[in-house]
C-alpha cells in the first residue's frame, strides 16, 4: 500500500511533539512533509526566557534538530511560509510551488499580540516570541546604558523583563491592569511579586495605558496617556497571543478565535487535523504548553486511527525568573459562595491563597514557597475533599495525618496519577513504572524515557525525589565527588567533620576519616592545612609541607623556577619613597623585569630563590611587608582616587580600600580574593568583576560580590547597600568569614555563591545581625594569629632552609 | 661508588626536600613522611620544573609547575603522564646523608 502524504505546516513544540508520538505509533504510514516559517528546527519555546538571561543557551534548547527530522525520513522545509491551502484539490501552497497532502495538519501557533498605537513598526519594537527575538533583544542590551520598556505584565512579559534586567538594561514594566500577572496572580501577591522585581532595579508602571511608540528612525521613547514618557532603546511588546489562523480562515475552515477542532482534534474538514495556540477547543484556547502536548498525542492517535479525546484541562503556572518562587492553578477569582484561606508571612515573604467551593478547592496561589504546588493542583483537579484538613491545609502536604516534615514521605503519599510534570504531563505512575520497566538509573535517562524534567525542569527535584524512592540506593542524586583519590569523601563532608569530630591536625583527618594513602596528595594536603587553619586559628600549627610551593616562600615560582616578589601597596597607593626603595632592590639584584600589575602593585620578576631573603630584608627597611600575591588569601583592594581627588566622587574610596586591606590583610581563604573600592558607579576600581566590591554612592556604600573575570567573566552581585564605612567594612568581613567557613578549598566566591544561594548569603550577612556579628568576630580572632608578615619573618631566621641549598658539591670533590 | 657526605637527615624537613648543587646541576634530596631519602635530578621531565619545590607525599612528589607526579623510587613520571627523571643512589649512615656522582659524571663524560 502506497504511503499516505501528511503534510504539516509549523514545526513548533506541538506540531514536534505529535511528529514524536507518530513516529512512535507508526513509523511508516506516512510520508512527512514539514513547513516552518522559522529557519531552524523545533525548540523548547518556554525556555526562551533562561537564553534571553544567558542561563542557557540556544543548543541547549533545540528538542528536534535537523539530524532528528532526518532520521524519521521527514521532508523539512524551514524557512518556508504555506501562504494557501486549496482543501479541493488537496495541496499547499507555497512560493516554491503546490504540495499535495492526503492528511494536513496545521499547526501555525499564534501570533504576538501587537497593540494598535503609532510607532509601532519602528526599528527597536520586539515581540518575546521566538530567537530572532531574542537575539535582537540581546544586541540592544549590548549597548551601554541600554534601556528597555516591556508592555505587558504578565508571564512573558516578566520573564523577559528579568532577563534583560540581568543583562544590565534599565528596565521599565508596564501594565495595563492594576496588579501584575493579574490573571494567575491576586492582588496581594501581585504586590509581592512587584516588590521583588523593583529590588532587582526593575521599574514597574501598573495601569499604564500606552499612547504611543515615540521615535524617528528607531524607537526613542514610550508616551503613556497620562502624560509620562520612558525612553527606551527597545520596546518589548508582551501583551498576549493570538492564534494565527490566517491561511486556515482563507480555506474557509471553521474559525472563531482559534481553529474549531473536535475532540478528535479534527476541523471541520475531515482531512484537516490542528493543533497547538491556532486551536480553539470548546470555546478555549490554549497558550500553555501541557494541554497542547494533550493535544498531539490526540492529533497522532487521530492519524493513526486509534481512539483518543482531547479534553479541557486546568492549568498550572510557574514564573521563570531565577530566584523568584511563584505558582498559581485554578480559578481564585472571589465570588459570594467561595471561601478562601490565607497564610501571610511577611519578613520571609510568603504569600499563600487558596480558594474554597464546598470544601473543594479551585485555585490556588503560592509565592515564596511553591514546594506544596503539586500537591495542592492534585486535589484541586480531582475535586478532593478537603474538610478534614482544612485547619492545616494552607500549611501544606507536610502537616497532614501526622506524617513527618520530610519531603521524600510527602512524594511517596502522592497517589500514581499526582502529575509530576506539569509541562509534559507526566504522572507519577508513569515515571516510577517506566523507571522500574527499564531500568533507568540517571536522570537524563527519565527525562530520555518520560519527558518529566525535560521541558522547565522546575520539578526535577521531584523527579529525583522519585528516583530516589524507586531505586533506593542505587540512585543517588548528589553523588558526592570525592576530593580526590586519597578519600571517598566529599569536601563538604570533610570540612563537616573537622568540627564534628574536632580534628585538628593532618594525621588526625586522615587516621580518623580513613584515608586511602599514607599521607595524602597534593590535591588534599593543602585543602585539609586550609581547612584546619580556618577552623582552628588558635590551635592548629600550619603545615607548611602541605603548602604549595608559593604559599611555602611566599613568592610565585615562574616557569623557569626564578620567583616574583609583589610588595603590599595599600589601596594602590605608593611613595617616593617607596618607589626608591623597589628601584634600589632592582639594582642591587640585576632583577631582569619589573612589571605593574593588574591589582595596581609593582612586580619583580626573575629573582632566585636564594636571593629572596635578602630582597624582602631590603624591601622590610623602607616598609614593604608581602603583598601575599602568591596566596590562596587576601590579595589587593583595587581602588580609585574618590572624593579626595575625582569631580565624580562620592565617598573616599582609597581610604576604604586601605582600611579594608589593612583590616583583612593575612588572611587565608579558599582560593584567592581579590576587591575593589569605586568611588561612584562609573567604577574606575572595576569593582563590578572582582570577588568583592564596593561601589560608593550619595547615599552610602553598595557592597557587591561574587564577580569573576578570569577563566569564567561574570557581573557581581549586589550584597546591599550600607549607609557607614563602618558598616561596609562589617558586612565585607562577615562576608569573607562565611565564605571562609563554608567554601571548598580553591573554590572562588562566584562558585560558592552559586551553590549556596545568593539569597542565603544576603539573609545571613545583610539581614540576621546577630550572624553577621558572629562571623565577623570570628574573622577577628583569626586574624590575630594570622597578620604576621611572612617576609620578616623569614629576613630575621625562619625556614632558613627553603632558601639555601643543603650542599654544594665542587667539580673536584665530585671528580675525586 | 664515590659517595660524597651532603648533610644530615635533620636538615630536610619530614615530607620536604632540599637541593644539593653539583657541577652537572641541582640535584633534589627527598625525605619522606616514613624518613626514607631519595635523590633525582631536579629537573622535571615535563617541562624541568624544579621538583625539590614540589609537594612531597608516599614515595611521590608533585611537579610544583604542572602538577606531574613523579616517582621518588624510580623516577618515573606515574599516572597517565609519561616521562622519566635520573635517580642519583643516596644512603643515610646513621643520620648523615651521602649521594654518589659517579653515575653522573659518567653520563657527563659520554
Amino acid at each position: 500500500m502506497a504511503k499516505q502524504k501528511l503534510v504539516v505546516v509549523g514545526a513548533g513544540m506541538a506540531s514536534g511533539r505529535m511528529l514524536e508520538h507518530l513516529f512512535e505509533a507508526a513509523p511508516d504510514a506516512f510520508d512527512v512533509t514539514l513547513f516552518g516559517a522559522e529557519p531552524r528546527g523545533n525548540y523548547n519555546r518556554i525556555m526562551l526566557s533562561p537564553v534571553l538571561a544567558g542561563e542557557k543557551t540556544y543548543g541547549e534548547i533545540v528538542t528536534h534538530d535537523a539530524a532528528w527530522y532526518a532520521e524519521q525520513g521527514v521532508n523539512c522545509r524551514f524557512g518556508e511560509t504555506v501562504t494557501k491551502i486549496d482543501r479541493k484539490g488537496k495541496f499547499v501552497v507555497t512560493a516554491k510551488g503546490e504540495t499535495p497532502y492526503d492528511k494536513l495538519v496545521v499547526a501555525t501557533g499564534s501570533a504576538p499580540f501587537i497593540i494598535p498605537v503609532a510607532g509601532k513598526d519602528l526599528p527597536g519594537v520586539r515581540a518575546f516570541r521566538d530567537l530572532d527575538d531574542v537575539e535582537a533583544m540581546v544586541a540592544a542590551a549590548g549597548k551601554p546604558n541600554a534601556k528597555a520598556v516591556v508592555i505587558g505584565g504578565g508571564l512573558l512579559g516578566l520573564e523577559a523583563a528579568a532577563a534583560l534586567r540581568l543583562r544590565g538594561m534599565e528596565v521599565v514594566v508596564l501594565h495595563l491592569m492594576g496588579h501584575l500577572m493579574e490573571r494567575q496572580l491576586d492582588p496581594a501577591a501581585g504586590y509581592l511579586l512587584q516588590k521583588e522585581l523593583e529590588s532587582r532595579g526593575i521599574r514597574v508602571h501598573c495601569k499604564a495605558q500606552t499612547k504611543a511608540i515615540l521615535g524617528t528612525d528607531h524607537v526613542e521613547a514610550v508616551l503613556l496617556d497620562d502624560g509620562t514618557t520612558y525612553p527606551a532603546d527597545l520596546v518589548v511588546m508582551a501583551v498576549g497571543i493570538r492564534p494565527e489562523v490566517r491561511i486556515a480562515n482563507d480555506a474557509g475552515l471553521h474559525v472563531e478565535r482559534g481553529i474549531v477542532v473536535n475532540d478528535q482534534m479534527v476541523a471541520s474538514d475531515p482531512d484537516i487535523l490542528a493543533v497547538g495556540e491556532c486551536v480553539e477547543h470548546e470555546n478555549i484556547c490554549y497558550g500553555l504548553v501541557a494541554p497542547l502536548y494533550d493535544m498531539a498525542k490526540v492529533v497522532a492517535k487521530t492519524l493513526v486511527k486509534e481512539d483518543a479525546a482531547f479534553r479541557p484541562v486546568e492549568t498550572a503556572t510557574q514564573l521563570k525568573v531565577t530566584g523568584v518562587s511563584l505558582y498559581s492553578a485554578g480559578d481564585f477569582a472571589e465570588a459570594p459562595d467561595r471561601e478562601e484561606i490565607v497564610l501571610r508571612d511577611a519578613s520571609a515573604g510568603i504569600y499563600k491563597r487558596l480558594v474554597l467551593k464546598e470544601n473543594r478547592i479551585l485555585g490556588a496561589v503560592l509565592y515564596g514557597e511553591t514546594g506544596d504546588g503539586a500537591w495542592f493542583f492534585d486535589m484541586l483537579r480531582k475535586g478532593t475533599d478537603v474538610k478534614e484538613m482544612r485547619e492545616t491545609l494552607i500549611f501544606g502536604q507536610a502537616y497532614q495525618g501526622g506524617s513527618p516534615l520530610d519531603p521524600m514521605a510527602a512524594v511517596a503519599a502522592l497517589p500514581d496519577d499526582a502529575e509530576i510534570c506539569g509541562c509534559n504531563g507526566v504522572c507519577k505512575g508513569k515515571i516510577v513504572g517506566t523507571i522500574n520497566e527499564r531500568g533507568l538509573t540517571s536522570l537524563d535517562d527519565v527525562r530520555a524515557h518520560t519527558k518529566a524534567s525535560a521541558s522547565c525542569g522546575s520539578c526535577t527535584g521531584l523527579v529525583e525525589q522519585l528516583m530516589t524512592l524507586t531505586l533506593g540506593d542505587k540512585y543517588n542524586p548528589a553523588a558526592v565527588q570525592p576530593m580526590c583519590g586519597c578519600t571517598d569523601l566529599g569536601h563538604d563532608d570533610v570540612r563537616r567533620l573537622i568540627k564534628a569530630k574536632g580534628l585538628k591536625t593532618i594525621p588526625a583527618v586522615m587516621q580518623e576519616l580513613e584515608w586511602k594513602t599514607s599521607c595524602g596528595c597534593a590535591k588534599c594536603r593543602p585543602a585539609l592545612n586550609y581547612y584546619l587553619v580556618c577552623d582552628w586559628p588558635d590551635e592548629y600549627a600550619d603545615d607548611y609541607q602541605s603548602r604549595y610551593i608559593n604559599e611555602r616562600v611566599h613568592a610565585n615560582i615562574q616557569k623557569d623556577g626564578t620567583y616574583s616578589v609583589v610588595p603590599r601597596m595599600w589601596g594602590g597607593v605608593t611613595s617616593s619613597k617607596e618607589l626608591r626603595a623597589i628601584a634600589d632592590v632592582v639594582d642591587k639584584f640585576n632583577v631582569p623585569m619589573v612589571k605593574v600589575t593588574g591589582g595596581q602593585r609593582i612586580d619583580l620578576l626573575g629573582i632566585e630563590k636564594e636571593d629572596l631573603p635578602a630582597v624582602w630584608a631590603d624591601l622590610g627597611q623602607a616598609g614593604f611587608v608581602s603583598g601575599q600575591a602568591y596566596a590562596k588569601g587576601l590579595r589587593t583592594v583595587k581602588t580609585c582616587v574618590g572624593s579626595d581627588w575625582c569631580r565624580f566622587g562620592t565617598q573616599d574610596s582609597t581610604g576604604l580600600g586601605i582600611r579594608i586591606e589593612k583590616f583583612m590583610w593575612g588572611s587565608w581563604t579558599p582560593a584567592k580574593l581579590k576587591m575593589a573600592v569605586s568611588g561612584c558607579p562609573r567604577n574606575c576600581a572595576e569593582a563590578t568583576c572582582k570577588d568583592i566590591g564596593v561601589i560608593c554612592v550619595d547615599s552610602g556604600f553598595e557592597i557587591h560580590f561574587a564577580g569573576a573575570a578570569g577563566l569564567d567573566i561574570k557581573g557581581t552581585e549586589v550584597l546591599g547597600l550600607v549607609k557607614t564605612e563602618d558598616q561596609a567594612l562589617e558586612h565585607i568581613v562577615a562576608l569573607t568569614q562565611m565564605y571562609r567557613e563554608q567554601a571548598r578549598y580553591l573554590e572562588r566566591i562566584y562558585k560558592w555563591a552559586k551553590r549556596v544561594g545568593l539569597d542565603e548569603i544576603r539573609r545571613q550577612i545583610m539581614d540576621d545581625a546577630e550572624k553577621r556579628k558572629a562571623y565577623f568576630d570570628r574573622f577577628v580572632f583569626s586574624q590575630k594569629f594570622a597578620q604576621v608578615d611572612p617576609w620578616s619573618e623569614r629576613v630575621s631566621g625562619k625556614d632558613k632552609h627553603e632558601f639555601n641549598p643543603m650542599a654544594t658539591v665542587e667539580y673536584r670533590q665530585a671528580a675525586e | 661508588m664515590n659517595w660524597i657526605e651532603i648533610g644530615t637527615l635533620s636538615d630536610i624537613p619530614l615530607r620536604g626536600a632540599r637541593c644539593v648543587k653539583t657541577p652537572q646541576g641541582k640535584i633534589a634530596v627527598f625525605r619522606t613522611a616514613e624518613n626514607d631519602v631519595f635523590a633525582i635530578e631536579d629537573h622535571c621531565p615535563h617541562k624541568g620544573g624544579p621538583l625539590s619545590q614540589g609537594i612531597v607525599h608516599g614515595r611521590a612528589v608533585t611537579c610544583p609547575l604542572h602538577n606531574w607526579v613523579i616517582s621518588l623510587e624510580s623516577g618515573k613520571a606515574l599516572g597517565a603522564d609519561e616521562g622519566e627523571v635520573r635517580t642519583i643512589p643516596v644512603k643515610n649512615e646513621g643520620g648523615k646523608l651521602f649521594i654518589a656522582l659517579e653515575r653522573l659524571m659518567l653520563a657527563a663524560a659520554e
